[in-house]
């Protein structure tokens, strides 16, 4: 009998070992129309499991859990999902408002906070159970309510957002969940379609669609308030329709530079960190959407809005110039550099597929299935702020 | 029957030709990716409005088309002309209308 039963723990431990995952180089990507999250290995190239019934997943972003374990899903239609990427489940699954657009984990990995157009505002939720913690309407006055972009997490249990609709940035500080403390930037400019935080927490900047320039606020000295940065850049005048908007997610930089999409205009710009002065302007054949920098910064990859989604432009920014130009397929809509950035995973929506690129050598490594791509996120984003 | 088909369309709005099935799948792709990027993959609305029959019902279809065509100056929306002559707006404008894309 004792045998047995030693068999039977031996055979148990086994099974156990077999079924161990770890999850830190796993991956989401979002399936659009399906509604669905695949989960990906990104050292296999594998993907490992399907999840759907996820809602509108049109404009989806996902931000992890501190121990990578979880992936938290801000869908188009206000759904906010908790994806077990260990059990390869639905965890939980709430919807929390009508429309929503993005959403941030805080610093302590404790609450998610979500990003909604309709009603305009911010609501903050456990991590752990989605329960509602905070609710802050968008209130701009007369009863108005503001759609919300460009939200992140900031150091200090903080998250920064920007009101489209109300030209203003807030930052509301979360150390106390029952008391929220929101502080206001009014007048920050026309129509701030999305923002981004650097790498190190300390400059919000947002980008404006109804007027020219960027806003910055910096978080060491919010007392100097918010200021406008290339204010020449892109006048109203010379700028072309825009099929898609830029997103600002994902900082470019690289040493002192900065590499942002120009809106309305085939460029990318690059910003000097030290006085926020335009560099350079680079000529690239389309208009941007995102603007990526390889984790090492030596490379900035761009992907642009239709009719030139076909393409991604590679700049060296060694040079600041374009050394390769890729055509991964039809409708180039997202890319996710691996945490170290040897390779590069790019979703190319109605070709139904994922590209592996190499990003030494510029040679595609593989491709594989996935219906209607939009979004790819890899689970080291959980140690990244801002992301 | 077939001779009244004409007359029907004038009395309707389906004057225009009907684009080619090959365009319509690329029309309702447009529609529902480039669209809905901004006006939902369910288009219940985003950063733009919503566009479900209920939404549109107050607008013409000389006023719809013209946005597809020309875009709206002081928001987000794109002229879509580069890309959508104005038959294939009006289909659209219909295809909206009915509900089922």
């Amino acid at each position: 009998m004792k045998k047995i039963v030693s068999l039977l723990a031996f055979l148990l431990s086994f099974n156990v070992l077999a079924g161990l995952r770890a999850t830190g180089d796993l991956g989401i990507v979002i399936e659009r129309e399906d509604g669905a999250a695949l989960i990906i290995n990104t050292t296999e190239h594998k993907q490992l499991a399907k999840i759907g019934k996820l809602g509108d997943l049109s404009h989806a972003s996902v931000v992890f859990s501190r121990d990578q374990r979880y992936a938290y899903i801000f869908g188009r239609d206000g759904g906010l999902s908790k994806i077990d990427l260990l059990q390869d489940k639905l965890d939980k699954r709430i919807i929390q408002a009508g429309n929503s657009i993005g959403g941030a984990i805080s610093q302590d990995g404790k609450l998610i906070a979500v990003s909604n157009y309709t009603p305009g505002g911010v609501k903050v939720f456990s991590s752990e159970t989605l329960e509602l913690v905070a609710d802050i309407p968008a209130d701009y006055g007369d009863g108005k309510r503001s759609k919300v972009v460009g939200l992140v997490d900031a150091p200090g249990q903080r998250f920064v957002f920007s009101l489209f609709d109300a030209g203003e940035i807030w930052m509301l500080d979360m150390k106390n969940p029952q008391k929220p403390i929101i502080e206001k930037f009014k007048n920050i400019g026309k129509l701030p379609y999305d923002a981004l935080i650097s790498p190190d927490g300390r400059y919000y900047i947002a980008g404006l669609f109804g007027e020219s320039g960027m806003a910055l606020l910096d978080l060491w000295n919010t007392k100097s308030g918010v200021k406008r940065i290339l204010p020449d850049y892109v006048k109203t005048e010379e700028k072309l329709p825009v099929y898609k908007m830029p997103h600002l997610e994902g900082w470019a930089v690289a040493g002192d530079y900065v590499f942002v999409p120009a809106i309305g205009k085939h460029e990318v710009l690059v910003i000097d960190k030290q006085n926020w002065k335009l560099v350079k302007a680079i000529p690239v054949p389309g208009q941007p959407v995102f603007v990526m920098a390889r984790p090492d910064g030596r490379q900035v990859w761009v992907n642009f809005a239709m009719p030139d989604n076909n393409q991604l432009q590679v700049i060296d920014v060694k040079d600041l110039s374009l050394i390769k130009s890729l055509t991964p397929g039809k409708a180039v809509l997202h890319m996710e550099f691996t945490p170290r950035g040897e390779q590069v995973w790019v979703a190319v929506r109605d070709d139904d597929q994922l590209v592996v690129y190499d990003t030494e050598t510029l040679q595609e490594i593989t491709r594989l299935p996935a219906q209607k791509p939009n979004g790819i996120f890899f689970s080291a984003r959980a140690h990244k702020i801002g992301l | 029957m077939k001779k009244w088909l004409p007359l029907l369309c004038i009395t309707t709005s389906c004057l225009a030709a009907e684009p080619s099935p090959e365009r319509q799948t690329i029309l309702l792709n447009l529609l529902k990716n480039d669209c809905g990027a901004c006006h939902g993959l369910t288009l219940q609305g985003g950063m733009g409005p919503a566009l479900l029959p209920d939404s549109l019902a107050g607008k013409t279809d000389e006023f719809l088309v013209s946005t597809i065509l020309n875009g709206r100056k002081g928001t987000a929306m794109p002229p879509w002309q580069p890309f959508i002559n104005h038959d294939e707006a009006l289909w659209l404008v219909g295809v909206l209308r009915n509900g089922k894309h």
